[in-house]
């Protein structure tokens, strides 16, 4: 990586369960946020980039994708691109990396969208799998129909799968993993914008529902409405700018094993490739790491990417997490500062990219901690995955 | 009625309908011996073209599992336990199931099972049930 792309500007809609507005409009209010937070005009945006895109459905997990975008904000693009087929859910971020470095684009606004929350008000079902359709009435995506004839209906039976190995092979306990669930709720009480804020204690955790053993109710985040932006540009372009843009350091996309949920590691799925992958594009340590804001689809996902990360040992990320202390934000490691997707809401990605910039920039109000020059993201779970270390860096 | 069925392709056929011959079929490379799976008609292993489906013993070990709670479609019955079953022949040959036959609370990883085939239509769903105390499928 040659270094010459930098975060210049972020933006969020409101996060809301449900949001009145429709994805369109959450949209433009998070993109027009961000393009003005980098003292940028729409005019200056030359890319588009976004995971997953509507992939031509239109579903709530992803209404609008970059054609749709830049339709909306009548945008001259350079570039553009989307598609569920990459590093998972920060892959726009890596995408709009990519088309920077590659002399296509000056700045590219990444964007997730996602609406989930009203979708669900109509059909409780919306998001679950194998739901029978089609002309045959059978399940023929290449990859689920091999997990929903065994009413695998959520990657939640399959994500909690790996959390039985982690429990079975390094001894992790449920009282242990409580604490990824009770740190982002007590991180969720100072974001204005978090869904969940009322205190979490560990009895509310280990009395909520079993929904997947050994997976809770309180184990799995929450769906909102919301959309995220976020503003690349490059490194000559970043200083027509703010002062103070975030470097991308570095990012992982690595992945050595199967598109699959059960051909790949049952305990680290392939985060471990990402890790490396993205350790190998810097000089960097984990000891470096301020922060970590990472994926908590499921509470046990965040837990395989503090090992997989480096930030704790392998197999022992039970014992760091114990107590709560040193994943709070006044423990040697913070995580998911704006209280994750757990009790923050689903924003499905970009919401890691936008609160590492906040802290990294001291905005992160009541939360802000108190340093924070370097910070990782790392997003997904399964065969998806993705990261990025992002740093303060004088241009 | 929840049942979900694949979609039988030239691919797949013989390891979704093996069970009609009461055999669990598993693509094979001719050249080198390796197992890939889900089917397809290339080795992974020594990139050869020449693979083909053969029976294997049907026996293996509960690698995880869970036990699913949730409703998550009105007429589906919980709990039920959903397993990755890893096949004695080759380590990391495995797939997503369901345990039964059992008392889910008795399911373990590394616990020895065997295949047994639930029929639906045109399609023989290989089910797993623990070696000792095996019921009929
Ligand atoms: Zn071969």
């Amino acid at each position: 990586m040659k270094k010459i792309v930098y975060i210049t500007g972020v933006g969020q809609s409101e996060v809301k369960r449900p949001s009145l507005k429709s994805g369109a409009e959450l949209t433009i209010d998070a993109c027009l946020e961000a393009v003005a937070d980098a003292g940028l005009q729409l005019d200056d945006i030359d890319g588009v980039a976004c995971w997953p895109g509507d992939n031509n459905n239109g579903a709530p997990f992803s209404p609008i994708g970059p054609v749709g975008l830049k339709t909306l904000l009548g945008l001259d693009v350079k570039w553009f691109g989307g598609g569920y087929e990459g590093p998972g859910p920060i892959a726009g971020i890596i995408n709009g990396a990519m088309a920077i470095e590659a002399g296509l684009c000056r700045h590219v606004l990444v964007f997730r969208t996602i609406t989930e929350s009203s979708a669900r008000l109509k059909d409780k079902t919306v998001s679950t799998l194998g739901k029978i359709g089609g002309k045959s009435g059978r399940d023929s995506n290449p990859l689920w129909m091999n997990y929903t004839p065994f009413n695998v209906h959520s990657a939640t039976i399959l994500i909690a799968m790996y959390a039985q190995k982690h429990f079975h092979d390094y001894g992790l306990t449920s009282e242990q993993l409580g604490q990824i669930a009770m740190t982002c709720r007590a991180n969720a009480a100072d974001n204005p914008k978090a869904i969940y804020k009322s205190p979490m204690s560990l009895d509310d955790y280990m009395s909520s529902r079993v929904i997947a053993s050994p997976l809770r109710l309180f184990d799995c985040d929450v769906h909102c409405d919301a959309s995220t932006a976020i503003i690349l540009s490059r490194k000559d372009c970043a200083k027509d700018t703010r002062r103070d843009p975030v470097l991308i350091e570095a990012v992982g996309a690595g992945n050595s094993q199967p598109w699959s949920w059960d051909q790949i590691s049952l305990t680290h799925m392939i985060t471990r490739d990402v890790a490396k992958n993205m350790w190998s594009n810097t000089d960097l340590k984990p000891k470096d790491v301020d922060c970590a804001q990472l994926y908590d689809g499921f509470s046990i996902l965040t837990l395989i990417w503090m090992e997989a990360l480096g930030l704790c040992g392998i197999g022992e990320g039970g014992a760091f997490i114990e107590g709560g202390q040193r994943i709070s934000r006044t423990g040697e490691m913070p995580i998911n500062t704006n209280g994750g997707q757990l009790s923050g809401g689903r924003t499905h990605g970009l919401g890691y990219v936008h609160e590492a910039c906040q802290q990294i920039w001291g905005r992160a109000g009541d939360r802000q901690l108190t340093k924070c020059d370097t910070a990782v993201v790392a997003a997904g779970g399964g065969p998806l995955g993705g990261s990025t270390l992002l740093r303060r860096a004088d241009l | 009625m929840s049942q979900i069925l694949p979609e039988i392709t030239d691919e797949n056929a013989a390891f979704w309908q093996g069970g009609e011959d009461g055999k669990l079929m598993i693509t094979q490379c001719d050249d080198c011996a390796f197992y890939i799976h889900p089917p397809s008609g290339f080795c992974v292993k020594c990139r050869s073209k020449n693979v083909s489906p053969k029976p294997v013993s049907g026996k293996g070990k509960v690698a995880s599992f869970t036990i699913n709670h949730q409703q998550w479609l009105p007429d589906l019955k919980t709990p039920y336990t959903v397993a990755i079953v890893e096949l004695v022949e080759q380590k990391g040959l495995r797939f997503v199931t369901n345990i039964t036959g059992c008392d889910p609370e008795t399911v373990h990883i590394d616990m020895p099972v065997e295949v047994n085939f639930q029929n639906h239509e045109d399609v023989w769903l290989p089910l797993f049930s623990p070696v000792t105390g095996r019921t009929a499928s």
